[in-house]
């Protein structure tokens, strides 16, 4: 059923009776020639992208809960391409570019809303780096934007400017950064790709992979063993645990990061602005609730909470640069499970067991990657070969010493 | 969290910077090791879910790195030794 405003009329004037479910609900075939592991946001944008663009539809997505209950439905909603690395930028950009065209990619409406990123700059040294940071990205083909403090006082007049130890000097503003309806991403891709045949199957879980003289012929799962050609991986916050069934051990730390929501206010944020002092980060959501977060909570778990500690540091951040939201009532905060990789940046590739492919370490990055993800991971499950945006992403990095460190933090995951 | 430090008794972890795996403790020998043998020990981890040995340095407080056993499920805390104390007698 394809969508449109003509429909929605329709259906309001026949009393919403028109509407079917949005995905089959199929039980699993024994053998697919590609199957992705994870129902998330990545995993989902991978079955799309390997349907409509390279032409793939014996495809299942399997998802040992429902789909897009894990990540995707518990970050910040933030979108924005302001890396600096040539491995990274180029990539985030093409994940920009597949966000601004995804709702008539999808015909699905997933609120993304191109409403300004604006990173804050307090020092000298912060408006150097943050210059040089806007150049890389001007050269990678993406938008950025110096702006002095006259400028960002008349677009965010409320902000603490004259704070003692952190005064505001300017911002790196990203006009067509912004945010984008998390949960629809998920639903909206799942559509997509269901409506090219590829079957989405809820409440399996993996427990197995089958392995063959080196090679992985399948999957075994809750329902049961399902043959594939090819096996893709995309389940943050789980893939040590995912791939230790394949006898694997990842360059990666799995940690909790928390996030917030105030009560619905009326409109009083008009972008997405970060703390260049601090780590920091606000937006106002459809329903008005400010919805920010910070730093992960520094040390390995899988419980989805974190500690108060944390609490008090993100909440004195935003107390630094906005006092205002003092005033606000927090609503809600919960925690979700990060795949640290040793140098912040993640991983798309083969692995050493011939057609299992994974894709994760996405730190704390991983919802506006979710495109181009999605597209690069179909490039290489269909070719056997990655992306041009995503050809650093690979394992072996951390032997040749081609590390993608965009904060120079080097192999320690809590500080990326 | 509260870790039970062996010398001064119950501390907020927020005294603490955490460093990692315990495993880090394991360092290959520096005559025999090969490139490979490094780049799993700076690179690799078990990253388990459920009880992980750990380290967490008391930068708050006496300074000394303490290893702790922790579920990363639950966040409870079973042990809690000095690493010093630990490599003294390996």
């Amino acid at each position: 059923m394809r969508y449109s405003g003509l429909k929605v009329i329709k259906e309001a004037l026949t009393g919403h009776k028109g509407w079917t479910p949005a995905w089959r609900d199929p039980e699993p075939q024994p053998r697919y020639d590609i199957v992705i592991i994870g129902g998330g946001g990545h995993g989902l944008a991978t079955a799309h992208y390997l349907a409509s663009v390279y032409g793939e539809h014996r495809v299942a997505v399997i998802e040992k809960g429902w789909i897009g209950g894990g990540n995707v439905g518990r970050n910040t909603t933030i979108i924005r391409s302001n890396y600096l690395l040539d491995g990274n930028e180029p990539f985030y950009e093409f994940s920009l570019k597949l966000w601004e065209g995804l709702e008539q990619d999808l015909n699905y409406n997933a609120m993304v809303s191109q409403r300004g990123v604006m990173n804050l700059i307090h020092s000298d040294a912060q408006r150097d780096a943050f210059i040089r940071r806007g150049n890389a990205m001007i050269l990678n083909g993406a938008d950025a934007e110096y702006l002095d403090l006259g400028q960002v006082k008349k677009e965010y007049p409320f902000l603490n400017f004259d704070d003692a130890r952190f005064p505001i000097k300017g911002g790196l503003a990203q006009r067509r950064g912004g945010t984008v309806r998390h949960d629809a991403v998920a639903w909206g891709y799942a559509r997509a790709a269901d409506s090219r045949g590829v079957d989405i199957i809820q409440n399996c879980e993996v427990t197995g992979f089958r392995i063959k003289d080196g090679k992985c012929l399948g999957v075994e799962t809750s329902k049961g063993f399902i043959g594939a050609g090819r096996v893709g991986c995309a389940v943050a916050g789980n893939s040590s645990r995912l791939m230790a069934k394949a006898g694997m051990r990842l360059p990666i730390e799995s940690h909790v990061l928390q996030a917030f929501v105030t009560e619905g206010l009326k409109p009083v944020l008009p972008g997405v602005i970060t703390f260049g002092a601090g780590h920091f980060y606000v937006s106002q959501s459809d329903k008005g609730g400010l919805v920010f977060g910070g730093d992960i909570d520094g040390y390995n778990s899988y419980a989805q909470r974190g500690n108060l500690p944390v609490v008090e540091d993100v909440c004195e951040s935003g107390m630094a640069i906005m006092p205002m939201i003092g005033r606000a009532r927090l609503l809600r905060m919960w925690g979700g499970i990060m795949d640290m990789s040793m140098d912040g940046s993640p991983i798309i590739d083969r692995t050493h067991i011939e057609g299992l492919y994974f894709n994760g370490g996405w730190c704390y990055g991983g919802f506006k990657a979710t495109p181009a993800s999605g597209y690069a991971f179909a490039h290489m499950l269909a070719r056997d070969e990655p992306h041009h945006t995503a050809a650093a992403y690979r394992f072996d990095r951390f032997r040749t010493g081609h590390m993608i460190d965009e904060k120079g933090m080097g192999n320690q995951p809590n500080l990326h | 969290m509260i870790i039970n430090h062996p010398l001064l008794g119950p501390r907020d972890s927020a005294e603490f910077v955490y460093l990692g795996t315990a495993d880090l403790m394991n360092r290959p020998d520096p005559d025999t090791a090969t490139p490979e043998d490094w780049h799993d020990y700076a690179y690799l981890r078990d990253n388990p879910a459920g009880t992980h040995r750990e380290l967490w340095f008391h930068d708050g407080g006496d300074r000394s790195i303490l290893i702790v056993t922790r579920d990363t499920i639950t966040h409870e805390i079973s042990a809690v030794e000095l690493a010093l104390k630990t490599r003294a007698e390996a």
